[in-house]
């Protein structure tokens, strides 16, 4: 393969070329800079990048480790060291973070680079698109005039688009799973506590994960295997062994029983998107699973739930950017406190930001916290028995990531409630704590990627990772790549 | 459940977000609109439920009180928008 094409290729073939010395690390990132320079301009992937942009391992002493010298691509919203962090918002410009998130510790001791790729994505991860990023929107590779999804969208984009060769995002009610599904490409939410969440900047600090954006299920596992771990900095951290990923990658789903949730496959699905996954799941009854459908009874109440519980910590968390310690303060001259922090969190902030820190102060305050708050709590305990009773008799639940596939940039950006109904297949993951994964089933006849949602138990991702790698080695979705 | 501009208003104040009146005015529309979806929680009986805030069974971590180093102040204060020697500086509050 010639030297120029090595940013086509996944993370562990690279590895491979690697330790063979077939390649150096350099040779790879210059690949992935002079991709980055040719494709940036129409996908916008990432931000603030100039085209002087540096791409350099400056750590070769330590090439021995995993990633040996393989660079990361990270979501505007993880923090690294002495590197702008903003989330897309214009509240945190020129927010230079003093220190790493756990993650990226870890990544960095596994050998990884992480330069100043910053992936774009919806202010503060508040979206199912990308286009409510200060920066303005990233662009779908396969189809430049749609969304790539949200809210890591940026991520999902640029791993797409050979831009990155492995991703970081986070998800808190689809925001790495749906971006994968429209962006043709794996993305895998944790379980809730896998993964330290130690340096994200919060949004929902009950159902936040950071997770891998990748090429395939094993770069996928590879990457999980680095960033995951208790973390006495994340109190909600979970300690419990991380295994080695890359064995349950296994060519075998024969006896796994997967269920079928009716209630995902009714009105609101796109017939494309429904025929796809349901060829999917024959696909894998043929490989030897043992499919049946079952019954998430509460699933129409969970984007309610969602809505409430996700705006209610956000309206929380974002009380922290007040003009104060970090970011953006108004320069209005010759106001008090009380008028600082408001023309602060006025000008700063975003429409979507807004509307959602309303929301979330709405649904807590006096008079309304019972009605809707701890209504929405309850709620979230039936949908997660709903799962629990689901998974005393299967291994794992198959569902279609997204209802659609991606949608028009502007579709949807007039009608919030309508996009809000994008993640309707994938907060409960987030709502329950259990792990998912996106991986792509399928092309509508537009050429649109759609993509197969696995969940499982807390703690299963290897049952996930097996089921996941199964249907990518038996079908050829992962190595279509667009035309850029 | 009814919203209105002088709801989104004061719901605005507790937020501390001092909103345009042509903004007001959109985000009350929109509003009405998304706490309309979420009435369709009131169709459950949620009686004798218990409310789930955490999905994992959560418990209080101690840590032991010992000195460890932490974040220099001149780290501390690097993103600050107004800084003062070791201090933020904020517009004053007491007259």
């Amino acid at each position: 393969m010639p030297k120029e094409s090595l940013n086509r290729l996944t993370a562990h073939e690279l590895l491979q070329r690697l330790d063979n010395k077939q390649v150096t690390s350099d040779e790879i990132l210059s690949a992935l800079k002079q991709r980055i320079k040719e494709v940036e301009p129409d996908v916008r992937a990432y931000v603030r990048l100039d085209k002087s942009f540096e791409l350099k391992n400056s750590r070769t002493q330590e090439l021995k480790c995993l990633f040996q010298g393989l660079p990361v691509s990270i979501k505007d919203n993880i923090c690294t060291d002495g590197l702008n962090t903003e989330c897309c918002s214009k509240i945190l410009g020129g927010f230079k973070p003093p220190y790493d998130a756990t993650v990226i510790k870890k990544l960095k001791e596994a050998g990884a680079v992480i330069a100043d790729l910053k992936t774009n994505m919806d202010e503060f991860a508040f979206g199912s698109s990308t286009e409510n990023s200060f920066f303005g929107p990233t662009h779908n590779p396969w189809d430049l005039e749609r969304v790539p999804g949200g809210s890591s969208g940026g991520s999902a984009a640029a791993v797409a688009a050979d831009e990155a060769i492995l991703a970081l995002g986070s998800d808190t009610g689809g925001s790495i799973r749906q971006p994968a599904s429209f962006c043709g490409v794996v993305g895998l939410k944790p379980t809730y506590g896998r993964v330290s969440r130690f340096g994200l900047i919060a949004f929902a600090s009950s159902l936040d994960q950071i997770g891998p954006i990748t090429k395939d299920v094993k770069d996928s596992a590879l990457l999980l295997g680095a960033i995951a771990g208790y973390d006495p900095n994340d109190s909600t951290s979970v300690d419990t062994p991380v295994p080695d990923y890359t064995r349950s990658l296994i060519n075998d789903v024969k006896g796994i029983k997967i269920g079928l949730p009716k209630e995902y496959f009714v009105e609101g699905i796109d017939p494309q998107v429904k025929a796809i996954v349901e060829e999917a799941v024959e696909k894998l009854k043929k490989l030897g699973a043992f499919v049946e459908p079952v019954s998430l009874r509460h699933t129409q109440y969970a984007a309610p739930v969602y809505y409430i519980v996700a705006t209610a910590e956000a309206s929380s968390n974002l009380a922290r950017f007040d003009g104060v310690q970090y970011g953006h303060r108004s320069a209005t001259p010759g106001q008090g406190m009380l008028q600082m922090y408001q023309n602060t969190r006025e000008e700063g902030f975003g429409e979507e930001a807004k509307r959602r820190i309303l929301l979330g102060t709405f649904v807590l305050s006096h008079g309304y916290y019972e009605a809707y708050y701890l209504r929405a709590l309850k709620v979230r305990t039936l949908i997660k028995q709903d799962f629990d009773a689901v998974f005393e008799g299967f291994d794992c639940i198959l569902t279609p990531t997204a209802p659609t596939p991606a949608f028009k940039i502007g579709e949807k950006t007039d009608n919030p409630l309508k996009m809000y109904l994008s993640d309707i297949y994938t907060i409960c993951a987030n709502l329950a704590g259990l792990p998912a994964i996106s991986l792509p089933c399928g092309f509508t006849k537009e050429g649109l990627p759609v993509g197969l949602q696995i969940l499982a138990k807390p703690f299963a991702e290897e049952m996930l990772f097996r089921v996941a790698y199964t249907y990518e080695q038996n079908t050829q979705w992962h190595k279509m790549k667009p035309k850029l | 459940m009814a919203i209105d501009k002088n709801n989104v208003e004061y719901t605005a104040r507790l937020a501390r977000i001092e909103l345009q009146s042509k903004e007001l005015e959109k985000l009350a529309k929109q509003l009405q609109e998304i706490v309309g979806f979420m009435d369709k929680l009131k169709e459950l009986d949620v009686e004798g439920i218990n409310p789930t805030s955490h999905i994992l069974p959560m418990h209080n971590v101690l840590r032991e009180d010992i000195q460890k180093v932490s974040l220099p102040v001149e780290k501390a204060l690097m993103n600050a928008p107004q800084k003062e020697g070791n201090f933020f500086v904020i517009p004053k509050v007491i007259e």
